[in-house]
């Protein structure tokens, strides 16, 4: 009950805001422009390849999908498509498309290229990273075996109607439509340009690409065919790359720079942050991030879920909360706290290293015993680590620190008998998505526990697998809640097996400059990371 | 001359080719999967073996070389795993920055260095030479991360005379072709020190006095252009310490040359791009200890080509 009343709330005030924001959008001038930086270089534009930080937003702002989320929250919206059915079963959606919608080109969009768009993630030869989010149309398992060059699950009715049939129910469809490698590409383009598809990108996007000087800076212009009236309001966006986060901050604050993509950097944060000046210019946001540290259930003394939970209440989550100027939350469970299915009333393993003490003794180890925590070798990493190792110490257990490049660190954690316990900063999941399933399969389920898989902890746990595809299957909107609950139980379970200690749910910090406006939800949107740039305008021509 | 040319050209192809050997051996044996890299995080198992079989990843190492070997000839460095595009396109987009870079500092160590050890050894045993030997000692040690930061902090952000990073006009040149020169200048000032000693105390030195000529003219007709013959050659060797600098300096100002992309593909374990680099950066630092080889003798005559 309470949490039905805390979400109830949290969807008033959230509807509240958006209904502000979008008066202070509507009411707010077009013209204008603004300069993002990156550290690092935007390596692609295709929507079906690019997984980064800093392409992520940008992909949205030149491509669209069929879904989409209201700015700033983690609230479907249709986007491309103009309306959805879903059948009875959960497995048939047909979606009717907006019409009139073109492409940078100026030809306009059809269900044909959303066919093809679907093809193209999937087929093997695009070789995207999102391709494994399609598994549950049917016909994937043929075109990622390269046995089908279609997907025998899309089928364009008309020119605006497209009905996609699943091989499962998927309750988690909307968002799928919703991710970036779904975005709607045209053929033409994407044929002709082939590989580098993702330099000359074209959409249909709030913006399009303009300019872009390898390695240097990438320009993004209005496009003002944009078939949503009145977005975006920016006429210009140059997004400058090769900059470090503390150079970015030191433009921002000479007026060079608008907004720093890569937030805050930690030897700036204390002082920007406790400074008058900025208060009004920095921002906080949640983000859908949980930091844990995995323990791999299949190597002893990790295979004792005592020795498991005695680590659990041995690590001192606000020490290492603190090293990060408190940039966090704790955590005590593998969700963060903004990810429906959270449980709010839970109340994990408190920091108690006697109790620790205790229960190690109980599982054979009174002494303790020497073990490895590999971790990824940025600041702040290994000082978290250090702060871990201590920890470990006050309950007897001996940790060596392997401080490793992140790819080394990831290889170790594909490994079943490499990587005894791993602390996940600097590569920690950040959901694809905001749906709870998301931090299951790939990093928790049996799925992701084989050679090469992101379960590091290499925890499995075959009912939990099968209670997973249960809640998956409740595809209908008003078994939303009881299916929230079911994740919920899952993830509870999972803490009583203890396979991770989550450590900690990482706050975003930005800043933007007094020249931009638009609501603070925007700047650190959750699902538009790092920042929704289609609805951010200039305070200068206003 | 020709013949010797021809000689050293060939070593140099064999130079290149025991580079891309270990550069590849290396790479294959990080303990990184770049199949893994490409596939994200939602790959399934069978998509991960499919893109290796796409890269021919899933080869024996001498396939996998012997391929990279056979595109190299024809001028084929490869695509990038991740950025999908040439890496030719990538590497030479980035070149003009680098070769800026690299002209500035081999300026900014020249007019430095030789001045600095010029002053020096003119003030030979005074307070004078001996700080200016003292700062010549602390330009060859200072790490350049650090130097490129104070640089940064004390010129761009406190006194505001030069941009913070980026790239562009002049200006945006000065402080990283200093941080770079920097380290050339302690080398050139202390080799410009002992041969201009050298020089001050030959026989036609002391005829010029004795003729009476005037200082400055002793030091800028006679001394200064015979101390400078051998501080030339030193110009080409120099081409390879650059390549090591511009990784680090070209991370901190944010310059987009080879070095910043070189560093980027390092953390991502894009084999293509590291590979690119590497070979190119090999190439100019092979060039460069030729011409150096070429232009000694033409500088100095007592030094015979064999």
């Amino acid at each position: 009950m309470r949490y039905k009343m805390l979400t109830s709330l949290v969807a008033l005030s959230t509807a509240l805001g958006a209904a502000a924001q979008a008066q202070d959008f509507i009411d707010a001038k077009q013209g204008g422009s603004m300069i993002v930086t990156y550290k690092d270089d935007v390596s692609t534009l295709d929507p079906a390849i690019g997984y980064d930080w800093q392409n992520w937003s940008m992909i949205k702002s030149l491509f669209d999908g069929l879904m989409d989320y209201e700015p700033g929250t983690t609230i479907l919206k249709k986007d491309l498509a103009e309306d959805y059915t879903i059948s009875d079963d959960g497995k048939t959606f047909t979606f009717t498309l907006r019409q009139g919608v073109t492409f940078h080109n100026g030809r306009e969009m059809t269900a044909e290229d959303v066919k093809y768009s679907l093809d193209r993630v999937t087929n093997p030869a695009t070789q995207s990273p999102g391709a494994g989010f399609f598994g549950s149309i049917e016909g994937y398992d043929d075109m990622a075996s390269g046995a089908a060059d279609s997907l025998s699950g899309v089928t364009v009715i008309d020119p605006y109607t497209v009905e996609i049939k699943l091989s499962r129910p998927d309750a988690t469809f909307l968002h799928v439509m919703a991710i970036n490698f779904s975005s709607i590409v045209p053929k033409e383009e994407a044929e002709k340009y082939g590989p580098d598809f993702g330099k000359n990108p074209v959409g249909t996007g709030a913006f399009k690409l303009a300019e872009w000087t390898l390695g240097q800076k990438l320009v993004f212009a209005r496009n003002s065919d944009y078939w949503n009236a009145g977005v975006p309001k920016l006429d210009q966006i140059t997004f400058e790359v090769g900059q470090e986060p503390i150079v970015a901050l030191l433009r921002l604050q000479q007026g060079e720079v608008d907004i720093p993509g890569d937030g805050i950097p930690p030897a700036k944060f204390l002082e920007v942050t406790q400074d008058p000046t900025y208060k009004d210019f920095v921002i906080e946001g949640g983000q859908l991030h949980t930091g844990y540290i995995t323990m791999n259930v299949k190597m002893p003394p990790f295979d004792n879920v005592k020795v498991r939970q005695a680590v659990n209440m041995a690590i001192n989550k606000d020490r290492a909360v603190r090293i990060i100027n408190g940039r966090a939350v704790p955590a005590n469970q593998p969700l963060p706290p903004s990810m429906p299915g959270y449980a709010d009333d839970y109340e994990g393993y408190a920091f108690d290293p006697e109790a620790a003490k205790a229960l190690l003794a109980e599982a054979g180890f009174p002494d303790g015993f020497e073990t490895e925590l590999f971790v990824y070798n940025t600041d702040p990493n290994p000082r978290i680590a250090q702060s871990f190792q201590q920890d470990l110490a006050g309950i007897g257990i001996k940790a060596e620190i392997r401080s490793l490049a992140q790819a080394n660190v990831i290889a170790a954690g594909g490994e079943p008998d490499q990587a005894p316990m791993i602390w996940s900063g600097g590569m920690a999941w950040i959901a694809d998505f905001p749906d709870p399933s998301n931090f299951y399969g790939p990093i928790l389920g049996c799925d992701g526990a084989v050679q090469g898989g992101w379960n590091w902890s290499w925890y499995c746990n075959p009912d939990l697998d099968a209670k997973a595809v249960e809640a998956d299957a409740m595809t209908d909107p008003a078994m939303a809640t009881e299916r929230e609950a079911k994740w919920r139980e899952i993830y509870l379970a999972i803490m009583e097996d203890a396979p991770w200690v989550p450590v900690f749910n990482e706050q975003r910090f930005t800043m933007r400059s007094a020249r931009l406006g638009g609501p603070d939800e925007i700047f650190v949107d959750p699902v538009h990371v790092p920042v929704n740039y289609d609805y951010v305008y200039s305070t200068d021509v206003q | 001359m020709w013949g010797y040319l021809f000689r050293r050209l060939m070593q140099s192809l064999l130079i290149l080719l025991g580079i891309s050997l270990v550069t590849f051996v290396l790479l294959y044996l990080v303990p990184a999967d770049p199949a893994r890299q490409i596939a994200g995080r939602s790959a399934t198992a069978e998509t991960v073996a499919n893109i290796r079989a796409q890269l021919g990843l899933d080869q024996p190492f001498y396939v996998q070389y012997g391929r990279y070997l056979g595109n190299l000839l024809q001028g084929d460095l490869g695509r990038s795993y991740l950025q999908r595009t040439e890496v030719s396109t990538l590497i030479w987009a980035r070149m003009p920055a680098t070769l800026l870079l690299m002209l500035g500092a081999i300026v900014a160590e020249l007019v430095m260095g030789l001045t600095i050890g010029a002053v020096a050894a003119l003030k030979r045993n005074t307070p004078i030479d001996q700080s200016l030997m003292v700062f010549s000692f602390v330009t060859i040690s200072a790490p350049q991360f650090v130097v490129g930061i104070l640089l940064l902090y004390v010129f761009a952000v406190r006194l505001g005379w030069f941009p913070i990073g980026g790239y562009g006009t002049f200006a945006h040149l000065v402080l990283p072709a200093l941080t770079i020169g920097l380290l050339g200048t302690g080398w050139y000032s202390r080799m410009m020190r002992s041969s201009m000693i050298d020089v001050l105390a030959h026989d036609y030195v002391r005829t010029a006095r004795a003729k009476g000529l005037g200082k400055l003219r002793i030091v800028t007709r006679h001394v200064v252009p015979n101390a400078i013959l051998p501080i030339i050659a030193m110009i080409g060797i120099d081409i390879g310490m650059f390549m090591s600098g511009i990784v680090v300096v070209e991370s901190v100002f944010g310059w987009p040359g080879i070095g910043q992309l070189a560093w980027q593909a390092i953390q991502r374990v894009d084999i293509p791009i590291i590979m690119g680099v590497t070979l190119i950066s090999a190439c100019f630092i092979v060039l460069g200890n030729l011409l150096a080889d070429i232009i000694a003798p033409l500088v100095d005559p007592r030094i015979k080509l064999k």
